[in-house]
C-alpha cells in the first residue's frame, strides 16, 4: 500500500513523491514539471532542488544539512523553509513518506 | 473530467511554495503551445448508457476506430510535440482490448497517463496488467451511492457494485484514486453520502460534477436540472467537506453554468490549452465540438502533423483568441476572462456558435433560458433518454 496520506514533515520525515506525482524535466518547454492527475505543476528552482532529494532515504535533516553545506547558509532558516515547502506540498497529496515494511 | 481540464488556470496555487499551475505563467499574447493534456476518446462503444455522456449524440461506429497501429502513432507524437499527459477516455476506454498495449506505450514514451473509465468491464488482472504497463492513475464514474438509483441512471444493473469493487482494487494495488461523481436533480440528495463513499474508498480527489447540458444531457434536461436550492445547498457542502477534509481528500467542483452569471471559460478558451482526439481521429478543440454544424475537423489520418492541426486548421482558428468576437463579447471587459463562454453551448441555444453563451447574463437570451430551466427543474419528468447507437432510448415507464 501507498504511504500515509497525510503527513506532517518534521526534520526527521523521510518524504518521498508518491506514485502519482512524477517529479521530470519538460524538454519542449525547458522547465521541471510535476506531474499529477489533472495537474501540471511547475515548481521553482529551490523546489526542484529538494524535491530531487526526496528519495524516502534521507530525512528532511539530511536534506537541510546538505542545502546548508552547499550554499553556506544557516542551517535552521533552512530547515523551517524546507519544512514549509514540504508541508504545503503534503497538504496538497503531492507528498509521502516511505514507510517501513512491516509484513 | 474535462471541465476540471479547461480550468485548470483557475486551480488556486499558493504563492509561497514555489508552485504554480503551468498554465498561469503562459501570456495571452503567446502563441498557442501544446497542450500539456490531451484527452482520447479511444472508442464511443460503452455498457453503460447514462443519459448525460458528454459523447456526442452522432456516435463513432466501432469500424470507423483508429487502430492500434494509429493509436501508438498518434501517442508518439504527442510525447514527441510536448504533450505530457493523455486521458485514456471514451466511451469506456477498456471495452478496446488493445489498451494494455496503448497505455504501455504511451508510458515508454514518457507521457503520464490517466484512465478514465466506468470500471464494469473491468477485472482484478485486468486492472493489475494497466499498472504494470505504467498506468498512473484512475478515475471512476459513480453515479450515486445507492443501486437502484446508480444503476438507473447508469442503465446497467449491478454497475455501482462493480464500481465499488474495481474502486477498492484500484488503492489495492496502490493506485491512485480519482471518484468522479456526475450530478443531477435526481441524485443530489446524495451528496453527503458521495463525499463518504469517496473517504470510504480510499480516494485521493472526487470531482463533484455537475451535469454540463450538451448533446445527451440537453435532450434530458428537463430530468437533470437542478433546482436554484439544491444548487446552493451543494455549494455549501462542498465548502464544508472541503475543509474538513483538507490534506485527505482534494474536490474539485464544477457548477452548471445555467445558473451562474458569467459564463465558464470553456476548455480555457477555444485552442488555447485544450484538444481531444475522437475515436476516428479527429482532432477536436473540445469533445462535443463536432456538434457544430459547418465545421471540418482534421483528423491523424490526414497527411498533416498533430501539431499543424493544432497551429493551422480552420476549425482550430475560427473561434481562437477575440477576432470572431460579436456584440456584446466583442466590448466586454471580460472578453479574454471567459473568451464568451461555451461555443457548443451557444451553438445549441442559439444556432450560432459565434454568439454569446446564454450562460452569461449579457447574453439577449440568458433570462429566458434561465426561467426555461428553472420551470424543468420544478417539473415532473424524470424519464430518461438513454444514450446508446439508435439515437437513445426512453427509459420505460414507471421505472422512473
Amino acid at each position: 500500500m501507498a504511504g500515509p496520506r497525510h503527513i506532517g514533515v518534521s526534520e526527521a520525515s523521510r518524504p518521498v513523491l508518491p506514485r502519482h506525482a512524477k517529479l521530470r524535466y519538460d524538454e519542449t518547454r525547458q522547465v521541471w514539471v510535476i506531474l499529477a492527475p489533472e495537474r501540471v505543476l511547475a515548481p521553482d528552482e529551490i523546489a526542484v532542488e529538494v524535491l530531487k532529494l526526496c528519495d524516502g532515504v534521507r530525512s528532511v535533516g539530511d536534506i537541510a544539512d546538505q542545502l546548508a553545506a552547499k550554499y553556506a547558509a544557516p542551517r535552521d532558516a533552512i530547515l523551517t523553509d524546507v519544512i514549509a515547502m514540504l508541508q504545503d506540498l503534503a497538504d496538497k497529496g503531492f507528498l509521502t513518506e516511505a514507510r517501513e515494511k512491516t509484513s | 473530467m474535462s471541465e476540471v481540464l479547461g480550468d485548470q488556470t483557475s486551480t488556486p496555487s499558493a504563492a509561497s511554495d514555489g508552485l504554480a499551475v503551468l498554465e498561469k505563467q503562459r501570456s495571452t499574447a503567446e502563441t498557442f503551445g501544446i497542450p500539456l493534456a490531451v484527452l482520447l476518446e479511444v472508442t464511443h462503444r460503452c455498457p453503460l448508457q447514462c443519459p448525460y455522456c458528454s459523447n456526442p449524440v452522432e456516435l463513432d461506429r466501432a469500424g470507423t476506430e483508429l487502430t492500434t497501429e494509429e493509436w501508438k502513432k498518434v501517442l508518439s507524437e504527442l510525447a514527441e510535440i510536448g504533450v505530457l499527459q493523455v486521458h485514456f477516455s471514451g466511451g469506456e476506454p477498456t471495452a478496446r482490448k488493445d489498451l494494455v498495449e496503448l497505455v504501455r506505450h504511451a508510458s515508454d514514451a514518457g507521457l503520464y497517463t490517466n484512465l478514465i473509465t466506468s470500471a464494469v468491464l473491468l477485472t482484478r488482472d485486468k486492472l493489475a496488467d494497466l499498472a504494470e504497463a505504467g498506468l498512473c492513475h484512475v478515475q471512476i464514474s459513480f453515479q450515486g451511492t445507492e443501486q437502484g438509483l446508480a444503476d438507473r441512471v447508469a442503465g446497467y444493473k449491478g454497475a455501482h457494485r462493480k464500481k465499488i469493487e474495481v474502486a477498492r482494487w484500484t488503492r489495492e494495488l496502490d493506485l491512485p484514486l480519482t471518484v468522479n461523481a456526475v450530478m443531477h436533480r435526481q441524485n443530489l440528495h446524495q451528496l453527503p453520502d458521495i463525499i463518504q463513499m469517496a473517504v470510504d474508498l480510499d480516494a485521493d480527489r472526487l470531482e463533484v460534477a455537475n451535469v454540463q447540458y450538451y448533446g445527451w444531457a440537453l435532450k434530458n434536461r428537463a430530468a437533470l436540472m437542478p433546482t436554484v436550492a439544491q444548487l446552493d445547498e451543494t455549494t455549501r457542502l462542498v465548502e464544508e467537506a472541503r475543509e474538513r477534509l483538507k490534506g485527505q481528500l482534494a474536490i474539485d467542483y464544477v457548477v452548471p453554468d445555467y445558473y451562474a452569471l458569467r459564463p465558464k471559460k470553456c476548455m480555457g478558451g477555444w485552442g488555447r490549452q485544450f484538444f481531444n482526439i475522437s475515436p476516428a481521429g479527429k482532432v477536436l478543440p473540445c469533445h462535443a465540438a463536432e456538434s457544430i454544424a459547418g465545421l471540418d475537423f482534421e483528423s491523424v489520418r490526414s497527411n498533416h502533423s498533430i501539431a499543424w492541426i493544432w497551429q493551422n486548421s480552420e476549425a482550430f482558428n475560427r473561434y481562437r483568441g477575440t477576432g470572431w468576437m460579436k456584440e456584446p463579447c466583442k466590448s466586454c471587459e471580460f472578453r479574454e476572462i471567459d473568451f464568451g463562454g461555451c461555443r457548443c453551448q451557444a451553438f445549441a441555444l442559439t444556432g450560432d456558435a459565434a454568439n454569446t453563451d446564454p450562460a452569461c447574463a449579457l447574453s439577449p437570451m440568458h433570462e429566458s433560458i434561465f426561467k426555461q430551466a428553472e420551470r424543468e427543474a420544478e417539473g415532473e419528468t424524470s424519464r430518461f433518454l438513454y444514450r446508446n447507437f439508435a439515437g437513445g432510448t426512453l427509459e420505460p415507464d414507471g421505472d422512473a
